[in-house]
């Protein structure tokens, strides 16, 4: 039985050579974690997006359907994709606002195309915790700017999606997308 | 060590008595000498891409390669320009449209390879009751792999005297039973290359075996390259530890 | 005893939790000072390398489960996704794959090196029988882990060996239909073969772990087969067998990555690149390498029912082994006849493997039948016999200090070392 058989063996015994060893454990040691650190990483990266979804193809958007104040909301990369056509009247709000009353100071010009103005895409994630706004149909309250509001925390965007009222950090991101004609948009 | 040695010795014995049991019957294997086969071996990126030409104009009439997307095409040199025209120019199932009805449209680099036929009893029923095996995979699926393929396309000769070969089917030296479902696929000529290399048959199915051959296994080359690293780690950490061994416990012997 | 553990580490923190929860206090005793025979050679390895396979396994396994689908319209071609598309999953997968093949063959070599140097004779019995529990439960997860990927040898393996278990009358259809949940292999055998596969290598940590817990109550047998006597018989475990472990931990991960990335399919099977087919079978059905022997077990016997006793027989009998064996003795270095007829047994065992692989025609029937004989002759009536009749060789004095006899296996000179009292 070896119950009491090493109680008198000391721990390694010093000896003239014992810098070269410590030397020797230390980059095999290195060397070990190295190779720990080279395993770690195929693994952790293959729950990064795979090949087929950083793939996915963009998505066309016929807007010949959507009358002027309706919206509708189609899905791209498994997200929603708000689309509204605006009034002449939300419009004016919306490019009207002084910026130093904006939380992200952002003007409406910069967030839809040029000669398009009428039609603004955003994503569809309140920028606070992720939840889907409402307010792209027309039944949904839209909050005191006329935009969209998140039923979650509270948060209020204007016509532009710009963000009125907090807990929301950010203005609602505006996907790429562009104009293949006057009535279709592709985006991705 | 004497019983580890009279162990490797027998595990020896034993693969060399094991290894008839995984030769092929019947007709020897051809031995083509593939860009891939050897240790630090990649695919001939040009022969690959004729290949990929002889399976878009030739084999996808019939064979399906549903695990391959018109985006790895990357893997055989193609650039993203490339590979868009490539799959525009093919038109494939696209979901369904508004009211609901199934429709078609130009394919993207995100989209799987055509499929030839929408289902197993179409392609049974198109092609004389049996179905074209998927090409995906096809080259690890076989016992032989790229020399058993490049041997069914190059095995069709005339039958012995009396051996007689039933309606629809086709005679083929490297096939098992020698009579197969597949009219011969490729002929001197089949296709036109644009690189000036010769279209003989032999030429033919050399290329598209190795396109083939990358298609089952497109991780390959990086696979190598990973590996070759690995091994030059694992023998510098070999010595390393063993070189610790020999300090620790030079106070021992 | 209720109160603190009283702790000798100086690091206030790891201080703070020892005296708690004496987690350091047992790795120190158990991995540090450990005293362990100071005569073990490289077969001592095996062990450590079977645990760290374990866990390679399990990791590998929980990244693959993160993209596998267990449906049998779904299966086949998520594995192609996991090869394809997923980040590193070719990596991950052939890790995965190979790695089944690694645990055989490590495993494997541990038993052999049990079995030439007696490692199962009292008191290590109960260690030994866990061992045995350990090896059903690999080829259990081994054989359901095959299943996932929706081959044809996938799909006609789980059909074929589940349907052993039709041999038992009476219950035997039954049970298949249980196994099954339908009637033939389909999508609920394929879904509770996942979930089973899954949680069956956590059972392994389990058995594993008493396994160990039972090693270190006994202590580590040695290539001398005799006990410890003194503690100049010893060596801390650390870092003597730490970093001998560590050599051989290299070695082995070299075999294993020559394996991954440059053969990857060497040992599977060409057929399981084939979706799984219900209404065609394979010409050539063969299980993986490590199931071979007891395939040619249970096909050398005509009968349906004997044959699958046999082959489940084959591997009970290990349960027992420490009763017959009856020679005292442990190591076969001190058995001269035991040592020859071991590697009789090894080579019926590779044998057997080898018509395991051909078809059961003409001469491998022969073969596998006199082997499965020979399997069952060596344990059950030589092991007992050869106990009472051989005369072994002079034991050693101890292991520090091993008598040189004539015709004795003892050390070379060399490794009798001076005692460790002279620091």
């Amino acid at each position: 039985m070896a119950d009491s058989s090493a109680a008198s063996v000391s721990h390694h015994a010093p000896s003239g050579d014992v810098t070269k060893r410590d030397l020797l454990q230390l980059i095999a040691g290195a060397g070990a974690a190295i190779g720990a650190a080279s395993i770690a990483w195929p693994l952790i990266d293959s729950m990064n997006p795979s090949k087929d979804v950083l793939a996915l193809s963009s998505v066309d958007v016929d807007l010949a359907p959507v009358t002027e104040g309706q919206g509708i909301t189609i899905v791209w990369q498994g997200k929603p994709i708000f689309v509204r056509h605006r009034t002449p009247a939300e419009i004016k709000a919306a490019e009207d606002v002084p910026l130093g009353q904006l939380i992200e100071p952002q003007a409406d010009s910069a967030r839809v195309k040029a000669g398009h103005s009428q039609w603004i895409v955003l994503i569809g994630i309140c920028t606070h915790l992720g939840c889907v706004p409402l307010g792209n149909k027309p039944s949904d309250p839209r909050g005191d700017w006329g935009g969209w509001f998140c039923p979650c925390h509270g948060s209020q965007y204007d016509t532009s999606g710009r963000v009125r009222h907090g807990p929301a950090p950010a203005n609602l991101a505006v996907p790429p997308y562009a104009f293949e004609s006057d009535t279709k948009i592709k985006v991705g | 060590m004497r019983p580890f040695r009279s162990l490797l010795a027998g595990i020896f014995a034993a693969g060399l008595l094991a290894a008839p049991a995984f030769a092929q019957e019947g007709e020897a294997l051809p031995n083509e000498h593939w860009s891939f086969q050897s240790v630090f071996g990649t695919f001939d990126l040009a022969a690959a891409q004729r290949g990929f030409q002889i399976y878009s104009q030739v084999c996808s009439n019939c064979h399906s390669m549903h695990l391959l997307h018109y985006r790895d095409l990357s893997g055989i040199g193609l650039n993203p320009e490339q590979i868009k025209a490539v799959s525009a120019a093919v038109t494939v199932p696209q979901g369904v449209d508004d009211q609901g009805n199934p429709k078609e449209g130009p394919a993207t680099p995100a989209n799987q390879f055509r499929s030839p036929f929408p289902n197993e009893q179409a392609a049974r029923s198109a092609n004389n009751g049996a179905v074209p095996p998927d090409l995906s995979l096809i080259v690890n699926a076989r016992e032989g792999g790229p020399n058993y393929v490049y041997g069914i396309l190059t095995g069709y000769t005339d039958p012995p005297a009396g051996f007689k070969v039933q309606d629809g089917l086709y005679y083929n030296k490297m096939f098992p039973g020698h009579q197969i479902h597949m009219p011969p696929p490729l002929q001197n000529g089949s296709v036109d290359y644009t690189d000036g290399t010769s279209n003989a048959l032999n030429q033919e199915a050399h290329d598209v075996v190795t396109f083939l051959s990358w298609a089952a296994n497109p991780e390959m080359v990086e696979r190598k390259q990973i590996g070759v690293r690995v091994i030059l780690f694992l023998m510098f950490m070999t010595g390393l530890t063993y070189a610790v061994k020999r300090k620790v416990w030079s106070d021992v012997h | 005893m209720a109160g603190l553990h009283k702790s000798e580490f100086a690091n206030p923190v790891i201080n703070w939790i020892d005296t708690r929860l004496p987690i350091f206090t047992m790795m120190q005793k158990e991995y540090g000072v450990f005293p362990t025979p100071r005569n073990f050679n490289y077969f001592w390895n095996f062990g450590a390398l079977a645990t760290v396979n374990l866990l390679i396994m399990i990791l590998t396994g929980i990244f693959l489960a993160m993209n596998y689908q267990p449906n049998t319209l779904l299966a086949f071609d998520s594995v192609q996704h996991i090869m394809r598309d997923v980040n590193y999953g070719w990596l991950i997968r052939y890790v995965h794959q190979n790695g089944a093949s690694m645990f055989f063959i490590v495993t494997y070599i541990h038993i052999f090196r049990g079995l030439y140097y007696g490692s199962y004779k009292t008191p290590r019995e109960l260690l030994w029988m866990l061992g045995v529990v350990i090896l059903l439960l690999m080829m259990a997860t081994a054989f359901m882990g095959y299943v996932l990927p929706w081959g044809q040898m996938s799909y006609w393996g789980a059909t074929v060996i589940t349907n052993l278990f039709s041999a038992f009358p009476v219950v035997g259809p039954k049970i298949v239909t249980l196994l099954w949940g339908g009637f033939s292999v389909d999508n609920p055998t394929l879904n509770r073969f996942f979930s089973l596969h899954y949680l069956l290598p956590f059972v392994l940590v389990g058995v594993v772990f008493l396994h160990v817990a039972a090693l270190h109550i006994t202590g580590s047998n040695n290539p001398l087969g005799i006990d410890v006597k003194s503690p100049q018989d010893t060596l801390p475990f650390h870092p003597y067998y730490t970093v001998k472990d560590s050599v051989g931990l290299c070695v082995y991960l070299m075999v294993f990555a020559a394996l991954v990335f440059f053969a990857p399919n060497f040992l599977g099977d060409p057929n399981n690149f084939i979706p799984a087919n219900p209404l065609q079978t394979p010409a050539d059905i063969v299980p993986e390498w490590y199931f071979l022997p007891y395939y040619a077990i249970l096909r050398s016997v005509p009968n349906k029912l004997l044959g699958v006793c046999m082959m489940f027989g084959s591997l009970l009998v290990l349960f027992v082994l420490p009763w017959l064996d009856t020679s005292r003795v442990r190591s076969a270095r001190f058995r001269p006849i035991y040592r020859q007829l071991i590697f009789v047994w090894v080579a019926a065992v590779i044998a057997l493997g080898v018509c395991g692989a051909h078809k059961p025609q003409g001469i491998w029937v022969v073969l596998s039948r006199v082997c499965t004989l020979y399997y069952y002759l060596h344990f059950l009536v030589i092991l007992p016999i050869l106990g009472k009749l051989e005369r072994p060789l002079p034991l050693p004095e101890s292991i520090s200090n091993p008598v040189i006899r004539r015709g004795g296996g003892a050390l070379p000179a060399g490794a009798a070392a001076k005692p460790m009292e002279k620091v």
